[in-house]
């Protein structure tokens, strides 16, 4: 486990809301969780859960409505939501840079690979030389294993998994501490999306990245995280190392997701679903978000919402099941 | 590092520009062929006012040219008007004022409507309200009466009326490019350069701009097709140009009073050089719409 290492980001009770004509979309709630140095955690959901928009307030790259109405967003001690213009620019992509999920649309389609390579780094260092930023971006393309001809070619020319692979040597340039890649693999096949992985795992080592791994991808999850979090309506259901969520999920959610993945030496005859749909986040159930999708609601789920406990050592969930209650 | 920085030559450039057209003919049938005959229309007509001693030896007002009123002849290709002055000379001078005029109001236009446009587009909130508000009421006026209302306020002038033809098209612009920035700030593209930390300035000149300037490139085209409609009906109704600068709207509005006697020639040729001109630019942007239009282009 990484507890002995220090602590870089630590999310406390975080609230983002989203103002709409119909109401208040209640896109995160509460949600507090730490990243420790060169960690990688796993936010696992479905659809609508709130992951992308928890990872976009980590770099204050909300657009509005959007809005963080409350909680705090530590980076080695400094509060990000009270950061000013100025110091928020030189953050972003020099201390903790972002991943999208469309890697076909990342880039400027009028920016050649060099060039977005030059602005990227003249962002944050004007004052370097123009041969000494292409030497960076050659170290950067060896590093991603893109040959330098690519160099003086348009996002068009490159293929998906190139473009995915320019992206991250972007975010990484500057190196930063962070990297949030928020569902980077979902438009890749998944022979490129085992490329990624390993140069995600490679780029960690040679980076000492901590990793903020966006996804609803498990088996990516698996093989990248140390940690996971699974997020269900804008809270955090359980929070662990991958082994012990995947080994000893404690909260139905949790379960029921692992149960969704297809195992090919169970000889299954049909695929398991999880009955229900994501809840309304404008107006959430009372009590347990997951109530009623439950499989072992009681009664106490839909009166009053449990709250994320350690439960296990380094493993916590909010469940009733293991809260007392009564 | 082994990248040549880009260097400009004249030959170098022409073989670019000659490796484009071939490039495009190969890929675009019937478009290719409109934005060329669009090309070869405006390439004429530029000839026209640059060397206008190339196409005839008569000066526009010389009113001892030939005759009063004579049809087209072989010393007189398109006839002399009612003050014995050459039509064919009236033409090709002719085409200095509404050219200029044409391409000045397109330019100014543009030059208004584009920042404003991008501006209010990615400020957004209640500056893009109010000027979206003036842009739309602009727009709501039918073209050629508003530059009536301009040219009649302004007084007569080259300078002036390209100022009443420009106001008329600042809205096309302006609504154009506010609404292709909307769209393209959205663009994962943008959010990624914020991320990794680029200003707001220069997202919007690098990022927002060129992907939002290529469309305006074709509208450009085809407002100067129309500018060019609009100044031949301001000078033909006698808002536009002091006497003595050749003018096609005003030889046509002076060869209507002698059609019914005939004169055939005096209204025919400058009617259809107003014609072949905005046709020309017309095809232009047509052909380049389809040329240019960078879905296509992604193999």
């Amino acid at each position: 486990m990484q507890s002995t290492s220090e602590t870089i980001l630590r999310v406390n009770d975080l609230t983002i809301h989203y103002p709409i004509s119909i109401g208040i979309v209640r896109a995160v709630e509460g949600v507090s969780f730490t990243l420790a140095d060169g960690e990688a955690l796993g936010l696992v959901g479905e659809s609508g859960c709130g992951k992308s928009t928890l990872g976009l307030s980590l770099l204050k790259l909300l657009r509005p409505p959007g809005r963080v109405t409350g909680g705090s967003i530590l980076y080695r001690g400094t509060d990000i939501l009270g950061l000013d213009a100025r110091s928020l620019l030189a953050m972003r992509g020099r201390s903790i840079s972002m991943i999208f999920q469309n890697p076909l649309t990342s880039l400027n389609p009028l920016f050649t690979v060099e060039r977005h390579f030059l602005e990227t780094i003249h962002y944050h260092d004007p004052s370097l030389s123009r041969g000494k930023a292409l030497a960076a971006t050659g170290k950067m393309l060896a590093t991603l294993g893109i040959e330098e001809k690519r160099l003086r070619e348009y996002p068009h020319q490159l293929s998906g998994g190139m473009r995915q692979r320019i992206m991250i040597g972007l975010a990484l340039i500057m190196n930063p501490d962070i990297l949030i890649a928020d569902e980077p693999t979902t438009s890749l096949d998944v022979i490129v999306e085992a490329g990624f992985t390993e140069l995600l795992a490679n780029l960690r080592k040679v980076y000492k990245l901590s990793i903020i791994l966006i996804t609803h991808n498990l088996g990516l999850v698996a093989e990248i995280a140390d940690r996971i979090a699974v997020m269900y309506g804008g809270k955090i259901m359980e929070i662990g190392s991958a082994q012990d969520i995947f080994a000893r999920p404690m909260h139905p959610y949790t379960q029921g997701l692992i149960d969704c993945v297809p195992n090919i030496q169970l000889d299954q005859k049909e695929l398991v679903t999880m009955p229900g749909s994501p809840p309304d986040l404008v107006s959430p159930p009372v009590g347990c978000r997951f109530a009623p999708r439950c499989p072992k609601v009681m009664p106490v789920c839909t009166e009053r919402t449990p709250r994320l406990l350690e439960h296990a050592p380094e493993h916590s969930s909010a469940c009733w099941l293991y809260e007392r209650h009564g | 590092m082994g990248v040549p920085a880009a260097r400009f030559s004249p030959a170098g450039g022409l073989a670019n520009a000659l490796g484009w057209f071939t490039r495009t003919r190969r890929k675009y049938g019937m478009e290719w062929w409109i934005m060329i005959a669009g090309m070869i229309v405006i390439l004429f007509v530029v000839t026209m006012t640059v060397f206008p001693g190339l196409f005839t030896r008569f000066d526009p007002n010389d009113q001892n040219a030939g005759g009063q009123m004579k049809p087209p002849s072989s010393e007189h290709l398109m006839g002399t008007d009612n003050l014995s002055r050459d039509v064919w000379a009236r033409v090709v001078y002719g085409a200095r004022t509404i050219l200029g005029v044409a391409i000045a109001a397109a330019l100014v236009s543009a030059l208004i409507g584009i920042p404003l446009g991008l501006l209010s587009g990615f400020a957004g909130g209640t500056f893009d309200r109010i000027l979206s508000l003036i842009m739309d009421s602009v727009y709501s006026f039918p073209g050629l009466i508003l530059a009536i209302a301009f040219a009649a306020m302004l007084g007569p002038g080259v300078i002036n009326i390209t100022l009443a033809v420009a106001v008329v098209y600042i809205p096309t612009y302006f609504r154009l490019v506010r609404g292709q920035t909307l769209s393209i700030k959205e663009e994962v593209y943008v959010e990624a350069a914020r991320a990794i930390g680029a200003r707001r300035p220069t997202i919007l000149s690098r990022y927002v701009f060129p992907n939002v300037i290529a469309t305006v490139v074709v509208i450009f085209s085809l407002n100067i097709a129309d500018a060019i409609m609009t100044e031949a009906a301001l000078s033909y109704i006698g808002l536009g140009l002091p006497a003595g600068i050749p003018d096609w709207g005003m030889d046509l509005s002076m060869g209507k009073k002698f059609l019914p006697s005939g004169m055939w020639w005096m209204i025919t040729f400058p009617g259809l050089m107003i014609m072949l001109l905005a046709l020309g630019f017309t095809m232009l942007g047509e052909g380049l719409a389809e040329v240019l239009n960078p879905r296509l282009l992604e193999k």
